[in-house]
């Protein structure tokens, strides 16, 4: 599966990346080359929609459970488009776009089981709609109305964690605690998923979860998005190695898969998870896809990739992959498609009412539920503030 | 030296009041907390076998299973961050830091996430954990185990720091810890660990988040908390000595502050001297100079006073006597406060 022997570093003899302006080619080689690592590269559906066999990884997948999958990933590509336009015209203070990533986060999130716990970075959209969270949810943290107002107990869906790499030690705690409450071991096990990105590999929390998971034997897998750049580094900043290859220094499978192939990353995920659950975690899951719009909002990535990477990205888009094969399958017509579009509209129609209605909160929420137990000399702060502002005419702030 | 003292009752009935070391009473309590809630772990770098290097958590593995004792990877960030994860799962972690200079590349999770989790999720996590830091100086020991940095997690909002001075409140305060829900910062005065006290292990303690008057006094009021704390007890003894009566009061909690029995002491006294061994600038000493300043001013008839480390890295061991506090430097502050 994983084969560090077929990879070698560039090395001294290698000609100097310097030495003319690159060709388009040339600036994805190396760590971001598909072909490069592509032989470990686990794809079920061909970017032009054909679908191929895989000796390991191979899925059943039914007419429906593949025109649902499709559903997902044009719902929040749409949930995600009309969040982006909402931050364009001053509604949302910024947005995190997931353009690009719909196949790695519904492939991950729907191999995921109710009883599992997720634990997202913040461009997870796509796992949070999977968790059942409903889009408005996403709006409150990037409007400044809230932290993130889902129920992350309910919903297994942990807050969004910005702080990058902190949250994949959190969730290897938490997979820790499945453990020792006995629920591995079986096809009814539990397991958790933490989510996070090339960058984030960096991170000294994500190798310490590395490291804690492999020795706790914890039922984690660790899906990284790696979508090629950290804001403006690109993935060899981070790394000499192939990200996948790298669990194999933890002691642990790395498995390098089709980010943009719904069907390659369900399969590789389920089979994961279910490795986990039965006791044989932990797992790294590398998604190999590209982030197609800027980091964030605030992000121009104009100056720091070249317009001919992401035509060539455009060629894998996740979406269209599925369309084609769905058609080619005669396993949906241009009702279904209608019904989908009609679908995503009214959606996005619904985000847009939610977002531009949505209340600013009350300003003893500055002081709310900061402590589990209270804390008096806070409380006498918090009453000293509203005692200021209640000696306004009328109460009013 | 003397004999052990009775830290093992010799009947089979405990006896209410019993001798012990600070480092047993916060020993004691750990087996008290485990014992009655099953979801309370103790996680942390030698914990287990060994026993921790101040044998703080000596026999628990042995009496409570790898799975409650965890001898963990060598990584502070690794601590905190699983015990956040362990702690929104149902546990009661109960981290050890093994010597508070050790406690910076955790800090990430201790700000980032254990303190403000609660208040991004509106209350619906919980992050019931403890994390023991032994403190101070004092030890002669090597540069990072001997540091005072209360006052980083003091500054927090979403944490609560604590600290014990005595083996009763070693006992009960470490209890009185677990089963809170909210994050706690336990600092542990490392230099007294070994002094010994009497524990009532069935009065009931009082509160976990109260200062305490430990000496009455009529000239002048003595704040000091954990190591300390002794230092300011011998201070008052010496005073008595030289006619002069001095209240000293243990703080107890850092976060929250109460600092009410610290106002009533000084409108009474007109004095206040306050000890810490952390350096001086925004600090937890600066904290109570600045309160008490506001809610004392007509009573006070000095300035509010500190001694305190200096604003300076932990000096090499042969010069800790010059940078801690001690007896000498507290009194003469006391002699400045009441010559104004």
């Amino acid at each position: 599966m994983s084969s560090p022997e077929k990879w070698t570093h560039p090395g001294p003899d290698s000609p100097p990346a310097t030495a003319a302006k690159p060709t388009a080619e040339q600036v994805i080689a190396g760590l971001r080359a598909t072909d490069e690592g592509g032989a470990d590269l686990v794809q079920l559906l061909t970017p032009e929609g054909e679908r191929v066999q895989h000796p390991d990884f191979d899925i059943d997948i039914t007419a429906e459970e593949l025109r649902g999958l499709y559903r997902d990933m044009v719902l929040v590509r749409r949930v995600d488009r009309e969040a982006n336009a909402l931050q364009r015209k001053g509604q949302l203070g910024i947005w995190v776009p997931l353009l690009g990533q719909e196949a790695a986060q519904i492939g991950a999130g729907r191999a995921m089981r109710p009883d599992d716990m997720a634990f997202p970075s913040y461009r997870e959209h796509g796992i949070a709609w999977c968790r059942g969270i409903k889009p408005t949810d996403l709006l409150g943290i990037f409007r400044g109305t809230d932290n993130g107002t889902w129920d992350p107990v309910k919903h297994r869906f942990h807050p969004y964690t910005i702080v990058i790499g902190n949250q994949v030690l959190n969730a290897a705690g938490y997979a820790m605690g499945q453990k020792f409450d006995g629920k591995v071991g079986d096809d009814d096990g539990e397991a958790t998923m933490v989510f996070f990105g090339d960058g984030a590999t960096s991170q000294g929390d994500v190798h310490e979860g590395f490291v804690w998971a492999a020795v706790y034997d914890a039922p984690l897998v660790f899906f990284c998005q790696n979508n090629q750049w950290a804001i403006s580094e690109p993935t060899e900043r981070q790394s000499r190695l192939p990200l996948y290859q790298r669990a194999r220094g933890y002691g642990f499978p790395g498995i390098r898969v089709d980010g943009n192939d719904v069907l390659a990353t369900l399969a590789v995920t389920k089979w994961a998870l279910d490795e986990c659950r039965h006791g044989n975690g932990p797992i790294l899951i590398e998604a190999f896809t590209y982030r197609m719009d800027a980091h964030t909002t605030s992000d121009d990535p104009s100056r720091y990739r070249l317009s001919d990477e992401l035509e060539l990205w455009k060629l894998k888009d996740p979406i269209e992959r599925v369309k084609v094969h769905l058609v080619k399958q005669q396993w949906a017509d241009q009702e279904f498609f209608d019904s989908v579009e009609a679908e995503a509209e009214q959606i996005a129609v619904e985000l847009r009412d939610y977002c531009v209605n949505l209340p600013d909160p009350p300003a003893e929420r500055i002081f709310s539920e900061v402590y589990a137990e209270g804390n008096p000399v806070l409380e006498a702060q918090r009453d000293e503030f509203l005692a200021y502002h209640a000696g306004f005419a009328g109460g009013e702030h | 030296m003397a004999a052990p003292t009775m830290d093992r009752p010799t009947s089979a009935a405990p006896a209410a009041v019993q001798t012990m070391t600070i480092a047993k009473g916060i020993n004691n309590g750990l087996r008290a907390a485990m014992e009655a809630d099953p979801k309370v772990i103790i996680m942390g770098e030698d914990v287990g076998k060994l026993g921790g290097v101040f044998r703080i958590t000596d026999g628990l593995q042995k009496d409570f299973g790898e799975q409650r004792v965890l001898d963990t990877p060598l990584a502070e960030s690794g601590i905190i961050g699983t015990a956040v994860g362990l702690a929104i799962r149902g546990y009661r972690p109960v981290c050890e830091i093994q010597f508070e200079g050790f406690i910076f590349p955790g800090f990430d999770q201790i700000v980032s996430q254990v303190a403000k989790l609660h208040f991004r999720t509106q209350g619906r996590l919980k992050l019931p954990m403890v994390i023991r830091v032994p403190f101070g100086g004092g030890i002669g020991a090597v540069e990072h185990h001997s540091e005072s940095p209360e006052s980083y997690f003091a500054h927090t909002a979403g944490l609560k720091v604590v600290s014990c001075s005595n083996p009763a409140d070693a006992y009960w305060m470490i209890q009185q810890a677990i089963a809170s829900d909210d994050p706690i910062l336990f600092f542990e005065p490392k230099r007294r660990y070994y002094e010994k006290g009497e524990v009532d292990t069935t009065a009931a303690p009082g509160p976990l988040f109260a200062s305490r008057v430990l000496r009455t006094g009529t000239d002048a009021t003595l704040v000091a908390y954990g190591p300390m704390v002794r230092t300011a007890l011998d201070a008052a003894s010496a005073a008595e000595e030289e006619g002069r009566s001095l209240e000293v009061i243990d703080l107890r909690t850092l976060s929250p502050l109460d600092l009410a029995p610290v106002y009533e002491s000084v409108r009474r006294t007109g004095r206040l001297v306050v000890v810490s061994e952390a350096p001086s600038e925004s600090s937890i000493t600066s904290e109570i100079a600045a309160k008490v300043q506001q809610e004392c001013f007509y009573s006070l008839q000095a300035p509010v006073l500190r001694v305190t480390g200096f604003d300076t890295p932990y000096p090499p061991s042969k010069l800790e006597e010059e940078f801690l506090p001690d007896l000498d430097r507290v009194l003469h502050a006391v002699d400045r406060s009441l010559a104004w």
